[in-house]
């Protein structure tokens, strides 16, 4: 164990520029989905907290439990639709990092929803009907409470940037783990690890944290720096 | 300014499921300036006042503002507790008008003179939600105010209130009044009650009970349900005093 | 409204960062033209690609992205149009994809060997012994045996031994033998923990590196050479494959410089791949 340890701190120390590149491709393709997938859900989750139809029950409750999606179906299930023989296949998608992206989208696409949904519904709670009696539309409204509830959606955001860089399942079956070109950081730890090389894997997930950490504080300085001005 | 609305409320009915809170209110107000509506807790004042504004939707029975029942005039809600948006105390005057498709000159101006008007002027960049309680529910009223309504609706303004943040809040009204605003006021402030309204009605059971000129519905009451409740106000007095 | 109009604009801002990453992702793709290989995870965890791949590159200027799947998936990711070549070991399946029209022909490359790993001690006493004999030693002492068990060419090796050692594996079976359903990697990391037997190809054994008290125990027998084939996915069934840059990657994988480069991976000193294309 002791020397694992040793061992891991020196590759640390000696972290190539192939690892970087890894990295470099972890980070991107995962804040790509996690912007695309915040266009989406944050109006999504709003408007679904705001309006009031028919079925609303099911869909916050279809929102709730997609949250729970495992990658690896959702990979599987791009799988079969990106594949030559199915019916994306002439994008010629499948194992490239486009598919990637697409995949975490679909991954954390409702996660921000339904957190979405729950932090404006709770501002709802004490500033919906004073919109209301201002005449302001559903559509106004949830842009409204968005904003005002932003500081803690970057929370929801950030929960999701964390599912989607550190999920395998999903990246593993639509990238092809290609070096070079579809190995992010989940893919190659295990790649070493099954190649018994647990310190370089060990490694790895020492800078992946490292990665979601980072990105983590950056988000709160950015917030806590933003909430000082806009409380 | 725009001449005061007359308001005509009919057998209005509202129901929570099978829990009814209005059983057929009726109440004719023709008066200008302030309007006060007292009764206890759970007489159904503030879901009135929301049913007014159409925050709620009768089960059955009419409201008439203004001369046709179709269009409603502007009309403006103070609630109890201000809600504020995290955005600067302009941005939530100036949200208050977003509905009203102003162009962007005449939208800042209001906002500007609305703040002047309630003395934040010179706050026009701060946060909203780190005022105090008083100056949020000034804030409260700019952001009514901007909207320039014939009809301001107030639910209990004052009750989380100090007396100076309360005495602002009811010059204010008084102004806004005496401006050519009808003001609609539920408040169990009876002092206030005696100091702004010009005519008051009562509510109990879910009924209007009773509707008069304030000086002598508060001094001398004729429906018990009024008599009960006024009773029911607490002595100046201290309870020790009588001891 | 401004205040809208704000909070649009950092949704807008959160967008262009999102699309951004997604462009400068697509960017990155393709030298002039890349072919992508599904090829066998033992291959892969070998290095070899990695040592190999390069040279190709540097005298055709064609890319290779390599997909490692065990060997049934490989083919059936080949099967869906999702690979231009297949580089598999499993010569039974192997002809089968031809026969079946996937593929107009099978081209041999090289083989490597597998070797039968186990504790040092060898409680069943394997060592030296062919692999049939190993085999059946191990089953009559119930001693830990770790089996792939999951359709890839070294699972499928492993199934015809025991069947050439005469032995029903069904009727067998019992808690001694331990399908993990994983690629080569975890197998062997799975013997290590439980000192455990393991058919395992010997590249990925020697690039293995949580090793615990396993040895070699058995190699050299002649059943235990394992014979790699490549295939171009036939351009018939699937129009997008790209079939001259597959071909000319199998043309340089059988030609005189593909086959040294081939013989000069070596891990430690030792030989891991030996070319023998145009034998059968």
């Amino acid at each position: 164990m002791f020397q694992t340890l040793q061992d891991t701190l020196s590759r640390i120390a000696a972290l190539d520029p192939e690892v970087i590149a890894i990295a470099g491709l972890s980070l991107r393709v995962s804040l790509s989905a996690v912007g695309l997938a915040t266009l989406v859900g944050v109006p999504l989750g709003g408007l679904v907290a705001v309006a009031s139809f028919r079925g609303r029950r099911a869909v916050v409750g279809l929102l709730n439990a997609a949250m729970g999606l495992p990658p690896v179906v959702i990979g599987l299930v791009l799988y079969l639709l990106l594949s030559r023989s199915g019916p994306f296949g002439g994008l010629g998608l499948l194992f490239t990092p486009s598919a990637m992206i697409a995949a975490q989208t679909i991954l954390v696409v409702p996660l921000i929803a339904a957190l979405t949904r729950q932090i404006v519904a709770d501002a709802e709670d004490h500033l919906g009907e004073q919109l209301r009696s201002l005449g302001l539309g559903r559509v106004r409204r949830a842009a409204i409470l968005i904003f005002d509830t932003r500081f803690s959606l970057v929370t929801a955001i950030l929960a999701a940037f964390g599912r989607a860089i550190s999920e395998i399942g999903a990246v593993l079956v639509v990238g092809g783990n290609i070096d070079g070109y579809t190995r992010t950081m989940t893919t190659a730890i295990s790649l070493e690890t099954q190649k018994g090389d647990l310190p370089l894997a060990l490694a790895l997930g020492i800078v992946l944290i490292a990665i979601v950490v980072a990105v983590s504080a950056v988000a709160s300085l950015l917030r806590s720096y933003a909430m000082r001005a806009y409380g | 300014m725009s001449p005061s609305v007359p308001i005509a409320i009919e057998r209005l009915r509202y129901r929570v499921g099978d829990l009814p809170i209005l059983n057929g209110v009726d109440i004719t107000v023709t008066s200008p300036g302030i309007t006060a509506i007292i009764g206890a807790n759970g007489a159904g004042k503030s879901v009135l006042l929301r049913l007014i504004d159409g925050l709620l939707v009768p089960t059955s029975g009419t409201i008439r503002i203004g001369a046709s029942a179709g269009s409603r005039p502007g009309t403006a809600f103070v609630f109890q507790r201000p809600g504020m948006v995290r955005a600067s105390v302009a941005a939530n005057v100036s949200l208050a008008l977003a509905p009203l498709g102003l162009d962007a000159g005449e939208r800042r101006e209001r906002v500007r003179a609305a703040l002047d008007h309630v003395g934040l002027g010179d706050r026009a960049g701060a946060p909203a939600t780190r005022l105090s309680g008083g100056e949020q529910q000034r804030l409260a009223l700019a952001r009514a105010w901007a909207r320039k309504p014939d009809l301001l609706l107030l639910d209990e303004p004052t009750a989380n209130l100090d007396p100076a943040s309360a005495q602002a809040i009811e010059e204010l009204v008084a102004s806004m009044a005496r401006a050519g605003t009808k003001v609609v006021l539920v408040s169990h402030n009876l002092g206030q009650v005696m100091r702004l309204a010009e005519d008051v009605v009562v509510l109990a059971d879910g009924l209007a009970v009773e509707h008069g000129p304030a000086r002598s519905l508060l001094s001398s009451p004729r429906s018990p349900q009024a008599r009960a409740y006024l009773a029911g106000e607490l002595p100046w007095t201290s309870f020790a005093a009588h001891s | 409204m401004d205040l809208l109009r704000r909070s649009f604009l950092s949704l807008g801002l959160l967008a262009v960062v999102g699309s951004s990453g997604l462009t400068t992702a697509l960017a990155r793709a393709e030298p002039a033209e890349t072919i992508t290989v599904a090829s066998t995870t033992s291959t892969e965890q070998s290095g070899l690609f990695k040592d190999l791949l390069p040279k190709f590159t540097q005298s055709s200027g064609i890319g290779v992205k390599v997909v490692a799947l065990g060997t049934g998936q490989a083919l059936d990711a080949a099967r869906r149009g999702d690979a231009d070549v297949a580089l598999v070991h499993d010569t039974a399946a192997e002809e089968t994809f031809v026969a079946e029209g996937w593929s107009t022909k099978r081209y041999p490359v090289m083989y490597n060997d597998f070797v039968i790993v186990g504790p040092k001690d060898d409680p069943a006493g394997a060592a030296g012994a062919s692999v049939v004999e190993a085999l059946r030693r191990i089953s009559a002492a119930k001693a830990p045996f770790v089996s792939r068990g999951d359709r890839s060419g070294t699972h499928s090796a492993e199934l015809r031994y025991w069947k050439e050692a005469g032995l029903d594996l069904g009727a067998i079976r019992g808690d001694w033998y331990k399908e993990v359903g994983q690629g080569m990697g975890p197998a062997l990391t799975t013997a290590s923990a439980t000192n455990a037997y393991v058919l395992s190809d010997r590249g990925t054994w020697l690039s293995f590196k949580n090793r615990g008290d396993l040895k070699i125990l058995v190699e050299g027998d002649k059943r235990l050479f394992n014979q790699y084939g490549a295939m171009l996915v036939n351009p018939e069934k699937h129009p997008h494959v790209k079939a001259k840059a597959g071909q000319a990657f199998i043309d340089w994988l059988v030609s005189a410089p593909g086959q040294a480069a081939i013989a000069a991976y070596r891990i430690g000193g030792e030989q891991l791949f030996f070319p023998n294309a145009g034998t059968k």
